[in-house]
């Protein structure tokens, strides 16, 4: 298969997306963040619409629209009571303005399509080449506030005794995670986008018990995933983002199981 | 060990939750290295008042003072409750080494993984440091907070209640390390407990707030009178 040129951007895109997914998951799952990641796909799937309602690319569109709204979530999210009414209301009002873009921008069905549930072909290197630029920027900022990152996120109590700036903290991240979102909605399309971003991390967490091995680990799933993914989408024509959901959500079922059937064991 | 130098001053400091006044014109002048109880029933305001000193809530009036300036006061704080579920994921090890922000690199350098290392021996850790920190014991899980507490060196360390959960032996274990490092590197200690006879086995000064206001002195003055009559008065 690698004989065609969009196999290998498919591949070459996936393999960046399991990368940054792998490590940004394992913030997103020590946040509690899952359903927030939610929400900013389906922000990314109305910026997309939007993109393409402009006349620009649709990673454009969900680029501002992910960036912008991050920052507002990230200004409302400080009473957390409110939060999941307030993500909700959100989320509906975005989805709802996709749909109103994309009947607006008067493109055929297999463009939204593509933007909801992902697409192999549709992956030229000048795509890779922009989410390779914009992955390098997201590692270089983890790198840059790693430490202060890691500590917010695993010990929030902590990090606020030591006087981080624990609410920069955490609109920088939440920054970070638009990008993310944006990059990977490109191959599993946006309303899958979640599952890269939560499941792997949330199944690495029961055998890793350092963040630097539960990166490891979730990048593996999360490559595991994507190239299986691709491989069997391109043998049997199904959609990739069909086989990588189902191939992550049995590895986190399997995780589940065996740390239930392990805790039983011990009484 | 007590020098001259004060590290923590409290400026008639008061704290009212709406409608519910805490604490009120509080004054206290804390010298380095001083090794302070903080007793009062329950709901009096200690944990209030630890949480304002580390500029976590805002006082409605007065003012907390770190000396000389706020740069040099290094606070290590075990609180009296944290979020750590069962499925928390990581060791002892890492969760200790999350405190150390002073250096860049995403690793921990030779050297701070020593101090870790050299920390957790001293807490009785050591043969736990793989162990997942949300399957530890209660008590092993406050020896963690101590651990993470001291192992960027601090110089105040507030517990708050933090050897409740500790069986006999370990509560003196942990009270005779916080005392070796209160006594070899002048660490002040600010100890919120009900438990009174640790308050005179190891405290020099002790504050009692009261819901009628504060009384401070001596542990000495800390007489059963004092905590009886205050406990007749609630119960
Ligand atoms: N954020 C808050 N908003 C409103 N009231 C509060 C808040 N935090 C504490 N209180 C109230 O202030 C009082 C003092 O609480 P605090 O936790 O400081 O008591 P404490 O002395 O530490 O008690 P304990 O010995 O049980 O730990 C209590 O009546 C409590 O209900
Ligand atoms: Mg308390």
């Amino acid at each position: 298969m690698f004989e065609y040129e969009f196999m290998r951007n498919a591949f070459a895109a996936g393999t960046i997306i399991a990368i940054i997914c792998g490590i940004m998951g394992v913030f997103v799952i020590a946040r509690n963040m899952s359903f927030l990641t939610h929400t900013l796909s389906e922000i990314g799937f109305s910026g997309a619409a939007f993109g393409i309602f402009a006349g620009w690319t649709p990673l454009s569109g969900m680029l501002l629209f992910t960036v912008i709204s991050s920052v507002i979530v990230g200004r409302l999210s400080v009473r957390a009571e409110r939060r999941e009414a307030a993500i909700s209301a959100i989320s509906a009002l975005f989805i709802g303005l996709g749909i109103l873009f994309l009947s607006l921008a008067n493109t055929n069905a297999s463009y939204a399509t593509n933007i909801l549930f992902g697409s192999v072909i549709g992956i030229s290197s000048s795509d890779v080449t922009q989410m390779l630029t914009l992955s390098i920027l997201v590692l270089i900022v983890i790198l840059a506030i790693y430490r202060f990152l890691k500590f917010d996120s695993f010990d929030h109590t902590g990090a606020l005794v030591k006087g981080l700036w624990t609410n920069t903290l955490s609109v920088v991240f939440l920054v970070l995670l638009a990008l993310s979102v944006s990059v990977a909605a490109q191959i599993v399309g946006s309303l899958l986008i979640f599952i890269l971003l939560t499941l792997p991390a949330a199944t690495a967490k029961y055998f890793a018990h350092s963040v630097g091995r539960m990166m490891g680990l979730a990048i593996v799933l999360a490559l595991v995933g994507v190239w299986s993914g691709l491989t069997l989408s391109y043998l049997t024509n199904y959609p990739v983002s069909f086989f990588i959901a189902a191939i992550e959500a049995l590895f986190y079922f399997l995780a589940l199981g065996w740390q239930t059937t392990r805790t039983a064991a011990k009484g | 060990m007590t020098t001259t130098a004060p590290i923590l001053k409290l400026d008639h400091l008061g704290m009212t939750f709406p409608g519910h006044p805490v604490f009120n014109d509080l004054n206290l002048t804390i010298h380095r290295g001083e090794f302070w109880s903080i007793v009062g029933e329950n709901g009096v305001g200690k944990t209030t008042l630890m949480r304002t000193i580390l500029h976590q809530l805002r006082p409605t009036t007065g003012r907390v003072h770190y000396l000389p300036t706020s740069s040099t006061v290094r606070i290590g704080y075990v609180p009296q409750f944290r979020n750590i579920d069962a499925d928390y994921p990581l060791s002892i090890r890492d969760f200790v080494g999350l405190n150390l922000t002073g250096w860049k690199l995403p690793w921990l350098s030779r050297r701070e993984r020593a101090r870790v290392t050299d920390i957790l021996a001293q807490t009785g850790l050591a043969q736990l440091v793989h162990r997942p920190i949300g399957q530890a014991s209660g008590g092993e899980k406050q020896k963690a907070y101590l651990a993470q507490a001291l192992v960027e060196r601090p110089n105040l360390l507030i517990l708050d209640e933090s050897t409740a959960s500790l069986d006999p032996v370990t509560k003196t274990e942990l009270l005779d390390l916080v005392q070796k490092i209160n006594q070899q590197m002048a660490l002040t200690v600010l100890f919120v407990t009900h438990d009174i006879p640790m308050a005179r086995r190891y405290a020099e000064q002790f504050l009692m707030l009261t819901p009628q206001g504060s009384e401070q002195g001596p542990i000495a003055q800390l007489t059963d009178q004092k905590v009886w009559h205050e406990e007749a008065q609630h119960v």
